[in-house]
């Protein structure tokens, strides 16, 4: 497991997946091909599943496109934490099944190399040796994540 | 204690009293798609094989952002689109060259008092110009509510922003909200209402709070909404679209107040690459531009181009700039035709879009080449939104825009 840090806040969508792409790329692995592409080149080759995204404030600010979120959720990004989230991302997020984190101490508390892991049931976050509590998703939103996302959920007649 | 907007439309619509931090379920009245329609119909089949969709009525969809297509490929997510739309009984249907969304759901009259419209695209926050709860969703909740008709909300904190004055000439409605962005900053809002008040109101008009309206998103905020008062029953010329009209309590509670003094207000500008990056444009260092962007959802009104027209008088755009002007939608263009603006824009060397998003999200009609620069006068100057991540993006009011087109560098309205 490794962890992606952008040491910077307003991380928006064009970041995420540049909207020229919005019309062609359709499918998940399609959206791959561009995901992060104009924040981190190298995202696309290294990311593995169960790694773990970490950034500043207001993350996925700007366009209501979720390429960024199914994009993450198809790799395999176990959580995004951040300082905080932009509300149409965070809304993406539990549409799409993938943890979101906001934690402004623990993104500080972060530096490079640290071990990170996240325990989303116990809603603990562990950066190094430290622990840091984050509050759990309300019990609407939390079975929507749980059933990965809002159209399994839907699926699963919960509507 | 009295209630906020929010909280009376989303308590209406949720049958209860709410209060802010509360998660609420309700059935939008409307939910707008565009382009990305085609995308949100695989995602309907994938989940429900050959279902209805619940509300045909509800549905809204106008094809705007790459129009006329640009690859074979939006072709066909258009034809996708108008296969599903007779097969679904969706009346509300708008095809290419009908114009940006959210200029045709206010001209249809179908962004009304008091109702709630989700959409997806972010800038489905300019129906608060018109009193509506109007926010942005994703695909997928789009997919979802085309399906149950239903989704939730969280029921926001409302800043209150008071505005007294008036603007002074050359300075416009962009200029205000791009000092509002400034000051509250790019996530001063989050999650947040923002309620407009103040004696300004009986002087801003419908495309001036549009204008402001659309932009609140750049602030994080959920809804950005103003009263409906003689203004809004004069564009929807009739008492009866405006009967669910609603409004906070004087005694509501915000939990934020700003006030601004529009006497105040100068040309500004946001500078590369976040919109909370203004500076007077009185400020800034000569910056040279290439291209200059007149439209977009935001500034493609017939006011919008005139106010610019009055600006160039009669002055060409300079052989270092290519300006590119789009009208929001087919209303709009041929309001400006019938008062010869486009003509007059043509004879000044202008290249005319079609009416649509155009180059706004860089998918095409107008995309730069790297280290260029571009005065436009649309809602986000993010590194790559217009299709090349080395170029460089400067938000500003049409006037300024014209200035600039007739000078080639960004240019004070009030200096030509
Ligand atoms: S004009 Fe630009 S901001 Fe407005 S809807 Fe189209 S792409 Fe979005």
């Amino acid at each position: 497991m490794a962890v992606h840090y952008y040491d910077q806040n307003d991380i928006n969508t064009d970041l995420l997946f540049p909207g020229k792409y919005t019309y062609t790329c359709g499918t998940a692995p399609e959206i791959v091909e561009h995901l992060l592409e104009d924040l981190d080149p190298e995202f696309r080759s290294t990311v593995k599943p169960g790694d773990i995204i970490m950034a500043g404030s207001n993350f996925g600010c700007g366009s209501s496109r979720e390429q960024p979120t199914l994009g993450l959720k198809y790799v395999g990004v176990q959580a995004v934490v951040a300082k905080s989230f932009a509300r149409i991302f965070y809304r993406s997020s539990i549409n799409q099944g993938l943890l979101l984190v906001q934690s402004p101490e623990a993104v500080e508390f972060y530096t490079p190399g640290d071990e990170v892991s996240v325990d989303p049931a116990a809603g603990i976050l562990k950066v190094a040796e430290r622990e840091f509590p984050f509050p759990p998703l309300p019990a609407e939103m939390l079975s929507i994540l749980e059933a990965g996302g809002l159209l399994n959920w839907i699926k699963g007649n919960n509507a | 204690m009295g209630q906020t907007f929010a909280q009376k439309v989303l308590g209406r619509a949720a049958g209860k009293a709410v209060e802010p931090g509360e998660i609420v379920f309700v059935e939008p009245d409307l939910v707008l798609t565009h382009d990305n329609s085609s995308a949100i119909i695989g995602k309907f089949e994938s989940t429900v094989p050959g279902g209805k969709v619940k509300y045909p009525d509800r549905i809204v969809i106008v094809l705007d952002h790459v129009t006329p297509a640009a690859t074979s490929k939006n072709a066909a997510g258009h034809a996708k689109v108008r296969k599903f739309v007779k097969e679904q009984g969706i009346g509300k249907f708008f095809d290419v060259g009908c114009g940006i969304c959210h200029q045709v759901l206010p001209e249809q009259h179908l962004a009304l008092p008091g109702s709630i419209v989700v959409g997806s695209d972010s800038h489905t926050c300019t129906y608060g110009a018109f009193n509506t709860f109007s926010t942005g969703i994703d695909r997928t909740e789009a997919a979802g509510l085309w399906i149950t008709g239903r989704t939730w909300f969280k029921v926001p904190e409302t800043i209150e922003i008071n505005l007294e004055g008036y603007l002074q000439k050359g300075v416009s409605a962009k200029d205000l909200i791009l000092t509002i962005i400034e000051k509250l900053g790019s996530d001063g809002a989050n999650y947040k209402a923002i309620e407009f008040h103040g004696s300004s109101l009986g002087s801003l008009l419908v495309h001036e709070r549009m204008t402001i309206a659309n932009m609140g998103i750049e602030m994080g905020a959920k809804i950005a909404v103003f009263p409906a008062d003689r203004i809004t029953h004069n564009f929807l010329f009739s008492d009866d679209l405006c009967k669910d009209a609603l409004w906070s309590d004087s005694d509501a509670d915000f939990c934020e107040i700003h006030n601004f003094n529009l006497n105040e207000i100068v040309p500004v500008v946001a500078r590369p690459h976040t919109v909370d990056n203004v500076c007077p444009v009185s400020e800034l260092p000569e910056t040279k531009v290439d291209q200059v962007y007149l439209g977009t959802c935001t500034n493609g009104r017939v006011e919008d181009l005139k106010s610019a027209l009055e600006i160039m008088k009669g002055r060409k755009v300079v052989s270092s700039v290519r300006m590119l002007v789009g009208a929001a939608s087919r209303d709009e263009f041929v309001k400006a035709l019938q008062q010869g603006i486009i003509k007059e824009f043509v004879k000044a060397g202008a290249v005319i879009l079609p009416p649509g998003c155009g180059p706004c999200l860089g998918a095409h009609q107008g995309v730069l080449a790297p280290g260029e620069v571009c005065l436009s006068t649309a809602n986000r100057n993010f590194k790559g939104r217009m299709g090349e991540k080395d170029a460089f993006i400067y938000l500003s009011s049409p006037e300024t825009a014209a200035a600039t087109a007739i000078t080639g560098v960004i240019t004070d309205p009030r200096e030509v």
